[in-house]
């Protein structure tokens, strides 16, 4: 696997209640694609710093990987912790429909 | 699976390649198949059998056409999928073993995701890639793409995605099919049928009078002819079956061969040699004028020249009419157990007309027979109404003329003397016999004749019907003054004449002796005559004597007298030359 890891805070064991593990599936070095990880880690670093992990996950090296984790569009970020699984596709452009989709309660 | 029957008279095209489906009959109707390379639009409404008739396209061309194919089932888990062919028969785990099928099930919830800005399929693209290329695959499924509508809320970006799934499918080279839920007043919910314009297929499920049928259309085919009717289809446990309900062309060959009717005299009305095989045969007449018991002739007469039968009975148990055949002398039952012969029995309630013809169309595929006998057809009516049950048996008619089965078909009349058969069909049938019940003097008695048989120069002349122990007869009636007499009467009759006829040969015995005494007599006074004559003559004989040697003595007494008185000359020698005054005193 040639997954793209790109950990910010690997040491830190995961608390299960507000840990972020988060994929980004695309396909190639497309302008969506290098838009949604932009506008994914800026995201992150603005609203879960310290408490996310990021994985990129490209199809078009790991084809499999579509089926198996049910990818259908390009790019879909996926929400694996905390639990239940989210999906968010598009380029992320949108903060707002982020923060819903990941289910991110506003920070206290 | 030998099906070998279907791919007959599938035309041979020039044009666009197919890929077969191997769905019995809906080759026929597509002239080939599917348009090979190119998507095809399966549309319906929801239980219509879209998802089984994709499936099948897939599972009959991995088992045998040897391409592999791709499901991507947009609905149905593949658990459920796999559950739900089972019954057709299709083992997918088996195949999905063999690499010969994959499933991928796409699962799409709206409730799940979140979109925000702009994205595009490209994942099921790949998705798709990499099950056709893991297999070779060369045919695809897409069940249901529609799903996709209400998963995905951008439904421009959905679109434009669509347009290059299909322009994509197409570049691969893959013969794909898609279905799609019929909408209001459009083909598809959602307008599928604006992407697939090279064929698309409308599934429907109907009920009439509590009858379901299923119906398939070729909507349209780019590139190709196709049948334009709506076709019946079954689903049953060997997939679907789609029935070409009309053969696109009339082109069936007509053999001049002939075939025993099973009663030599019924042989003899048809010119001697019984039907046209490959014909088809109609006996009306109404009820108990024989109509089961001719044709089981028939069936007896085929199975003893080793031809295969079905008996397609409406109205009996197979077991009913085998014992009642054997009341005329008919024992059908070895027929039965060496396999030559195959009831069909079953109330034409139990099914619509068109799930009746299927099975009669499936059973005649499977057991391959020369002969089928449909007993009656008129029962049909119960079913459907007249134009459906004659389009019904056209097409039956039809398919039986390509299969060159000679079919005899009875129908049960009511009114009696009306040779129009209820079910309008006469047209379509070739050879039509009349069974009739006349009733005279306190009796019934079956009279048949041929109303009509298309190419041979048969009889037109009643014959009477009996039934006996040793089958069907069919006799002359009597013919005279008083019309044709059948039955006792001309029992009668044919006493009356015979009686006759022994009264006159011994009239006639009478007279030959008669004639012989007067011969005897004649001859006995013509041999009396003679001898009287023969005394007569021998009496004349000897008075001519006498007289002659009286005469000769005169002579001489007189040549004595002369010389005494001593004369010259004689008046006999001298005499002549001149004294003829002389001579006179001799005289």
């Amino acid at each position: 696997m040639s997954t793209n890891t790109v950990a910010q805070d690997h040491s830190r064991s995961p608390e299960p209640s507000d840990f972020y593990d988060l994929r980004l599936y695309v396909a190639g070095q497309t302008p969506k694609s290098v838009a949604a990880l932009a506008n994914l880690k800026r995201f992150c670093e603005e609203h879960l710093a310290g408490k996310y992990r990021i994985e990129v996950i490209d199809l078009v090296e790991n084809p499999k990987l579509a089926r198996s984790d049910q990818i259908l569009a390009i790019p879909t970020l996926v929400r694996r912790l905390p639990e239940p699984i989210r999906k968010i596709i598009g380029d992320l452009s949108s903060s707002e429909r982020v923060l819903v989709g990941l289910e991110i309660r506003p920070r206290s | 699976m030998a099906r070998p029957i279907e791919r007959h008279d599938t035309p041979a095209l020039a044009g666009i390649l197919k890929v077969p489906t191997g769905i019995p009959g809906l080759d026929e109707i597509t002239a080939g198949g599917l348009p090979a390379g190119r998507p095809t639009l399966i549309c319906g409404s929801a239980g219509c059998g879209k998802t089984l008739m994709a499936m099948e396209f897939l599972v009959r061309g991995a088992t045998e056409y040897g391409e592999p194919g791709v499901f991507m089932s947009f609905e149905e888990g593949v658990q459920e999928l796999t559950e739900n062919v089972r019954s057709l028969g299709f083992d997918l785990g088996e195949l999905v073993e063999q690499e010969k099928l994959v499933i991928d099930y796409v699962h799409v919830e709206r409730s799940e995701i979140e979109e925000t800005g702009e994205y595009d399929l490209e994942g099921l693209f790949i998705r798709l890639g990499f099950a056709i290329d893991s297999i070779g695959a060369k045919r695809v499924v897409l069940d249901t793409l529609e799903v996709l509508f209400g998963g995905l809320q951008n439904e421009a970006i959905l679109r434009s995605e669509l347009r290059r799934l299909f322009r994509w499918l197409k570049d691969r080279g893959v013969t794909a099919v898609i279905t799609g839920e019929r909408g209001e007043g459009s083909l598809t919910r959602h307008g599928l049928e604006e992407y697939v314009s090279d064929c698309v297929i409308l599934l429907d499920h109907r009920v009439n009078d509590q009858l379901a049928t299923r119906r398939l259309r070729v909507v349209k085919y780019r590139g190709s002819i196709h049948g334009t009717n709506e076709y019946p289809f079954l689903i049953d446990e060997d997939g679907i079956d789609v029935l070409p309900v009309t053969s696109l062309s009339l082109e069936h060959a007509a053999t001049s061969q002939r075939i025993s009717t099973g009663i030599p005299g019924l042989d003899q009305m048809l010119s001697g040699q019984g039907y046209f095989r490959g014909s088809s045969v109609l006996i009306s007449g109404r009820a108990g004028t024989g109509k089961t018991s001719l044709s089981a002739h028939f069936v007896d007469a085929a199975c003893r020249r080793g031809e295969r039968c079905v008996f397609f009975a409406f109205e009996e148990s197979r077991n009913q009419v085998v014992r009642n055949m054997r009341s005329i002398g008919l024992d059908l039952q070895p027929w039965v157990d060496n396999g030559q012969l195959l009831f069909h029995a079953a109330r034409p309630t139990l099914h619509g007309l068109e799930r009746h013809l299927v099975t009669i169309y499936k059973s005649i595929r499977d057991f391959q027979p020369q002969v089928v006998i449909v007993d009656p057809i008129t029962n049909f009516l119960s079913v459907g109404g007249e134009e459906e049950v004659k389009s019904m048996l056209m097409r039956l008619i039809d398919f039986l003329k390509a299969h060159q089965v000679t079919a005899l078909f009875t129908s049960l009349t009511h009114i009696e003397q009306m040779e129009q058969t209820e079910v309008g069909v006469s047209s379509l049938m070739d050879t039509w016999l009349l069974v009739r019940q006349n009733e005279i003097s306190g009796e019934r008695n079956r009279t048949l004749y041929v109303l009509k048989a298309r190419g041979m120069a048969h009889s037109n002349q009643l014959r009477e019907v009996l039934l006996t122990d040793e089958g069907i007869r069919l006799v002359d009636p009597y013919l005279g003054s008083e019309g044709a007499l059948t039955g006792s009467a001309r029992l009668a009759q044919e006493a009356k004449e015979k009686a006759a006829a022994i009264t006159r040969l011994e009239t006639m015995e009478r007279r030959r002796r008669e004639l012989e005494r007067k011969r005897e007599a004649l001859e006995a006074r013509l041999t009396a005559l003679r001898l009287e004559f023969q005394a007569e003559q021998e009496e004349t004989e000897r008075v001519l004597a006498q007289e002659e040697a009286r005469e000769a003595r005169l002579l001489d007494d007189r040549r004595d007298m002369a010389r005494a008185r001593k004369v010259d000359s004689g008046p006999d020698t001298g005499g002549a030359a001149g004294n003829a005054g002389k001579g006179g005193l001799i005289q």
